[in-house]
């Protein structure tokens, strides 16, 4: 077995140092199972069906007939969490919005990915000071690839996802497998968003505004 | 361009009661808070101006005054009226109209979530796109927001001396947010106003006591496949059949018009583009009319071609886009789709040759365009509109419009009769599918559409499929205005023609005043009602958006139908929650 072909040079799948009986070749693949688990994960991630802004009718472009998000088995949109591997954040997310995306999120069964799609969704985008939206939904729920663009076109939305792919390419089963189920508070909507993670910050901060605040009636009264 | 008028007759009629707007750059009525009902009345009873285009305040910090603005026409055509009421800014009370014209119903609410006018009498004045609880009314003027910087922009940190940066830096929470003095979150009642929706619904739907059946109570959205973004809906049902409905909005709320008055005017041109984010170009169309009139510029012949054969193949994306996800909503996943969106991509191909890009054009400027059309994506732009595009429509039509599926599904399904269109204020497909034969183009002539020979689309029964039918019309309609403006502009203004009026500048003037731009956008009318006082910085920038006023008219149309049926009623609609809570 002298003649080595793209397949075997693979990414270091090497032929092994022993000979194969001739019947054998050609109907064995020896891989580890790590890599057959993988390529089957990365080539059938199905996306959440849910769309918030513009940047959502670029990926719906990305799944019509001329960029066909088919090709990456991804076209597969379940509209339910349970059944969903990647959510696609795609779009504004707006603090009236982020207690759903966070319950979402923690809807979705493990092993789960979020891309971040567009400058909304990565950092605010145009609408960053507005008051009610969130600057990024990292500050939220963890990202895994962040797509810039405004809306991103779908050829930047391809190489997003397929940086997904590399990324689930890379990933051990162990650590797939024991990956513990971390559940994210959901935000409330008080006088303005509050994590409840801050709530003693929350606190502490308005107190001391508020003793600001008398300190200079005191003196002005 | 829109041209508002006064009326003699109306000013003997209620003199001591009304006043001319006499400050610089205003016109119309100023009328006393308490007659403003009377004075509605008697416009839309006895002088014809039955529908009412646009509802919004201003908050004059400086005069210590809260203004709302009335923008009325005539469903028959012809120019509009504007008038005024003015109210102290501590106690804004002004009494709702939502009775005399119930397309105020949304815009009322608006009113009140965001600048804190009260509408007395108002059925259901809660807010409609921020949540209960929120502290404050964010579009008043001495209202900051978290990552407030400066009054306007651009902020001195930035420009010239380019020190950037990061907001989080400096707010203590590291993120966009902020809090009363004094609020302790441990006592906070985390929030009942679903329970209180579930609540009102109920109630506000009519009780029928001969079949004693139990009322169920349906949530869809904000996460639902079909409600095209993150709409919500709140149903009451009895049995599959629906009697009472709820739209809970702002998912989306972006705060477009708060950004818009700290911008430039023409930062504002960007942020129009992402208003109804697959109709970009008709959204600049409306925001520069609305400037134009206030400067008194006009763009050059070439311009105005430009601008209108853009708008129109924007209109022909946004139909073939609507048809498409109506299919969807109907159950046809995804196919019919496929087929508009095949088309959608060759138009786009012509936007990204021209403007830079495929979605986001921000291509208008104020006196005319940015750049002009080149040359080998012109030629395929004639390609298009006369020859591909009618071809493709007339397939279209050919697949759907006979199908028995399509037709079971959708004939006498949310009918909305003339009357209700004109009184719930719908505009565009909506309103003309009604029988109504209103088309700004035609009723109160904008640009240079005065030129080209078309015909106003109108149907009449009203029902889904016929607001189905009205958008295949429209399309050939304006593939027609199309082949006339490829023709005429070689003619009229050959390519290196102007296209802008005077130089580019960045920083335009703009005299102080009012003005309200109203352009037929693929989904109805899209007004902009902008207010100067000749600073750099717009004072008051609102966006009439016409999917958010269209959706008044959805529990009318979906009462008595079945629960299936919601969501095929609110694809005829077409909206685009972009602009929906803006
Ligand atoms: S990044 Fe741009 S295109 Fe995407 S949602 Fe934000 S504003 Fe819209």
């Amino acid at each position: 077995m002298t003649q080595r072909t793209g397949r075997d040079r693979y990414e270091g799948l090497q032929v092994p140092g022993y000979d194969i009986p001739d019947e054998v070749k050609g109907n064995v693949i020896v891989t580890t199972l790590n890599r057959l688990y993988n390529w089957g994960r990365r080539n059938s991630i199905w996306p959440m069906m849910f769309g918030l802004a513009c940047c959502a009718i670029e990926m719906i472009a990305t799944a019509a007939s001329r960029y066909d998000l088919a090709r990456f088995g991804m076209e597969v949109m379940r509209p339910s969490p349970r059944q969903a591997d990647v959510m696609i954040v795609s779009g504004t997310v707006t603090k009236r919005m982020i207690p759903l995306i966070v319950r979402l999120y923690n809807q979705m069964p493990l092993p789960k990915y979020v891309v971040a799609m567009g400058a909304c969704a990565s950092g605010g985008g145009p609408f960053k000071e507005g008051y009610n939206v969130v600057s990024g939904v990292d500050k939220y729920i963890p990202v895994d690839v962040y797509i810039p663009g405004c809306p991103p076109t779908p050829e930047a939305l391809l190489f997003g996802l397929m940086k997904l792919q590399q990324k689930i390419e890379k990933q051990s089963l162990k650590d797939v497998y024991l990956q513990k189920e971390e559940y994210i508070p959901e935000p409330i909507l008080g006088p303005d968003i509050m994590d409840p993670r801050d709530f003693p910050l929350i606190r502490e901060y308005t107190m001391k505004k508020l003793q600001e605040m008398q300190g200079q009636g005191a003196v002005s009264g | 361009m829109t041209t508002l008028v006064t009326v003699p007759d109306i000013e003997t009629r209620f003199a001591g009661v009304i006043t001319p707007d006499t400050r610089k750059g205003y016109q119309g009525y100023i009328v006393e808070a308490e007659h403003v009902r009377a004075f509605a009345k008697a416009l839309r009873d006895d002088y014809g101006y039955d529908y009412l285009a646009s509802l919004t305040g201003v908050d004059y910090l400086p005069e210590g005054k809260m203004e709302v603005v009335y923008h009325v026409y005539k469903s028959t055509g012809g120019p509009g009226l504007v008038f005024k009421v003015q109210v102290p800014r501590e106690n804004p009370v002004v009494p709702s109209i939502v009775d005399i014209y119930p397309g105020a119903n949304f815009q009322e609410r608006e009113a009140w979530d965001l600048l804190g006018i009260r509408f007395e009498g108002h059925p259901n004045l809660r807010r409609i796109l921020l949540w209960e609880g929120f502290w404050g009314h964010p579009l008043r003027k001495d209202w900051r927001e978290p990552y407030f910087e400066e009054e306007g922009k651009p902020f001195s940190s930035r420009w010239p001396h380019g020190k950037h940066f990061h907001h989080e830096d400096k707010n203590p929470f590291g993120k966009n947010v902020d809090y009363p003095p004094g609020f302790d979150p441990y006592t906070w009642e985390p929030d009942t106003a679903d329970e209180i929706l579930y609540q009102a619904v109920l109630q506000r739907s009519e009780i029928r006591d001969d079949l004693r059946t139990e009322r169920v109570v349906v949530n869809l959205g904000p996460q639902h496949p079909s409600t095209h973004g993150v709409f919500r809906m709140i149903v009451t049902l009895d049995g599959e059949t629906i009697i009472g409905l709820e739209p809970v909005m702002g998912y989306l709320h972006r705060n477009h018009e708060k950004i818009g008055e700290r911008n430039t005017w023409i930062m504002n041109i960007p942020y129009t583009d992402r208003l109804d984010y697959i109709t970009a170009m008709a959204n600049n169309f409306g925001y520069v009319l609305a400037v134009e009139q206030l400067m008194g510029v006009k763009p050059p012949e070439r311009a105005e071609y430009i601008r209108v054969i853009m708008a129109e193949l924007t209109r022909i994306v946004n139909h073939l886009w609507a048809i498409g996800f109506l299919l969807n909503d109907l159950g046809a996943f995804f196919t019919p789709a496929l087929y508009a969106i095949e088309e959608r991509e060759l138009i786009l191909d012509v936007f990204e040759a021209t403007t830079g890009s495929r979605m986001m054009n921000n291509y208008f400027r104020f006196g005319g365009v940015a750049r002009d059309i080149p040359e080998d994506a012109w030629d395929k732009l004639v390609q298009l509109v006369t020859d591909r595009l009618p071809r493709k429509v007339d397939e279209l039509d050919r697949y759907l419009t006979n199908s028995e599926l399509i037709q079971s599904r959708t004939i006498g399904v949310g009918v909305l009769t003339a009357e209700e269109a004109i009184a719930y204020s719908t505009s565009g497909p909506v309103l003309r599918a009604s029988g109504v034969p209103y088309d700004i183009r035609r009723a109160d002539p904008y640009s240079i559409y005065d030129r080209f020979d078309f015909d106003v689309a109108v149907r009449y029964h009203g029902d889904v499929y016929d607001r189905y039918l009205i958008r295949i019309d429209e399309m050939r309609q304006s593939l027609r205005i199309l082949q006339q403006a490829v023709k005429q502009i070689e003619q009229e203004a050959p390519r290196g023609a102007p296209i802008l009026a005077g130089k580019p500048q960045y920083q335009v003037r703009v005299p102080p005043g009012e003005s309200y731009g109203r352009v037929e956008a693929p989904k109805g009318e899209l007004g902009f009602y902008v207010v100067s006082t000749g600073k750099p910085n717009p004072w008051r920038y609102h966006v009439r958006a016409p999917s958010f006023v269209n959706l008044t008219a959805l529990e009318a149309m979906c009462r008595g139908h079945k629960i299936a049926d919601v969501v095929t009623i609110l694809g005829s609609i077409d909206i685009v929650l972009g602009e929906v809570d803006r």
